[in-house]
């Protein structure tokens, strides 16, 4: 249509995707989500390519894993397991959720409203403290009992 | 000046598009004398009367309830009409157009994907007897308990925050929204309805219910508690016992039976004589 030719575009894109704004943590849980995913996709396209290296032979899959034992690459292993700790234990949260758990009953709005999403919260904020436990006990085993 | 009753003065900083005139939109600051119980949208209208007749943006009923004046205002979509300037606690009113929507013109969104998106899920009551329901012979049955499971969802006044809100509309152009879905569900969860079959293409599609990952922000900035993030889970819930159960046929209530007599209660005057004859 001529008239929809003038309408300014005002879509958000990305930065709606991944902009907490000032929404609640829910928003920010979102996009740590997202972000944790992408970053396990990456490493599982990667790991293909590394193990992979086996194929050509034991040397030069000795070499591959050689050029990998920096502290930077285990700093990056380690961020792995952060992806999946956040991401693990965030999506079974969503999982739950999706089941209509913990998110109590429909009802009449009676003002002030109190959304789903408050009603979950205590549940949100102890997933969270799991995840932090869990980051801390593969940070110490990562860089206190495996050195 | 104590925080409650606000700074005497603030700044509202328009976000302004004229597509007859201007490439790209910029912003114009308007001062505004702040009085006791001042909305975002009386301070518009004051700037309208007597700064800058040119300013457009959406309104109607000054109250809440039309849900025409959806703005972007200090980083959240909200209501212009059923927020106080006092109570945003800022010298400051930034105002933009509802992001995740066309612009028309200053604040006035382009609503008409919004509705398509509504429309797309059969907002209303099907039924399988089409004659009954064309032709009714009497009321179909619903207890306060059936009704209790979709009133808030019916409450949705169609203002658009949730759709600025919701991170996944951002970048998903054929995503429904969270509030089709959630009218999905008022539907769906209607005792009296039939039609969840109906519905189950548009709603459970790649662009439909699984789009969302519960970031809560539809519900958060939902003006009349409708939480539509709650609808879709409650649709997700509802797909994952139906395929238990086996898809089973949903049979909406059934007709009362028809009212054959009435009395008249004696408590209640007679309603006057008509004043318009045919």
């Amino acid at each position: 249509m001529e008239k929809n030719k003038q309408h300014l575009k005002n879509k958000l894109g990305l930065l709606g995707w991944l902009g907490g704004g000032r929404y609640g943590m829910e928003r920010y849980a979102y996009a740590l989500h997202r972000l944790t995913g992408l970053g396990l996709l990456t490493y599982f396209i990667l790991h293909i390519f590394v193990t992979g290296t086996r194929i050509a032979g034991p040397q030069a899959w000795q070499q591959t894993m050689q050029s990998f034992s920096t502290p930077w690459f285990k700093f990056g292993e380690f961020l792995i397991f952060v992806c999946f700790a956040y991401h693990g234990l965030n999506g079974l949260r969503l999982g739950i959720t999706e089941l209509g758990l913990m998110l109590g009953k429909p009802a009449r709005p009676i003002y002030p409203y109190r959304s789903s999403v408050l009603r979950q919260r205590p549940f949100f904020v102890v997933v969270m403290i799991l995840v932090a436990a869990m980051i801390v006990i593969g940070g110490t085993d990562f860089y206190l009992l495996n050195r | 000046m104590s925080q409650t009753s606000g700074p005497s003065e603030v700044v509202f900083d328009v976000l302004r598009y004229n597509p007859e005139k201007d490439a790209k939109p910029y912003r114009q600051e308007f001062t505004v004398a702040v009085t006791k119980g001042m909305t975002v949208l009386d301070g518009l209208v004051w700037i309208k009367e007597n700064l800058d007749p040119t300013l457009s943006w959406r309104s109607s009923c000054r109250m809440g309830v039309c849900g025409s004046c959806g703005m972007f205002i200090n980083g959240l979509p909200r209501l212009a009409c059923a927020n106080q300037v006092a109570h945003l606690h800022s010298d400051r009113v930034v105002i933009k157009p509802l992001p995740n929507f066309d612009i028309i013109k200053d604040l006035v969104p382009d609503l008409e994907a919004f509705f398509t998106r509504h429309r797309t899920v059969k907002p209303y009551l099907i039924r399988r007897a089409v004659e009954e329901q064309n032709q009714p012979t009497s009321e179909y049955f619903q207890s306060p308990q059936e009704l209790v499971q979709y009133i808030q969802f019916a409450y949705c006044i169609k203002c658009g925050l949730c759709l600025s809100a919701c991170p996944t509309v951002a970048t998903d152009d054929r995503y429904l929204g969270p509030q089709a879905l959630a009218q999905a569900w008022r539907y769906s969860a209607d005792a009296r309805d039939e039609g969840g079959k109906d519905r189950e293409q548009e709603v459970y599609s790649s662009h439909g219910v699984f789009r969302c990952h519960f970031a809560g922000a539809c519900s958060e900035v939902c003006p009349k508690g409708v939480d539509p993030a709650f609808a879709i889970q409650l649709l997700k819930q509802d797909l994952f016992k139906r395929k238990l159960s086996g898809c089973k046929e949903q049979h909406g209530s059934p007709v009362t039976a028809p009212i054959t007599e009435a009395k008249e209660n004696p408590k209640i005057p007679k309603a006057p004589a008509p004043t318009l004859t045919k």
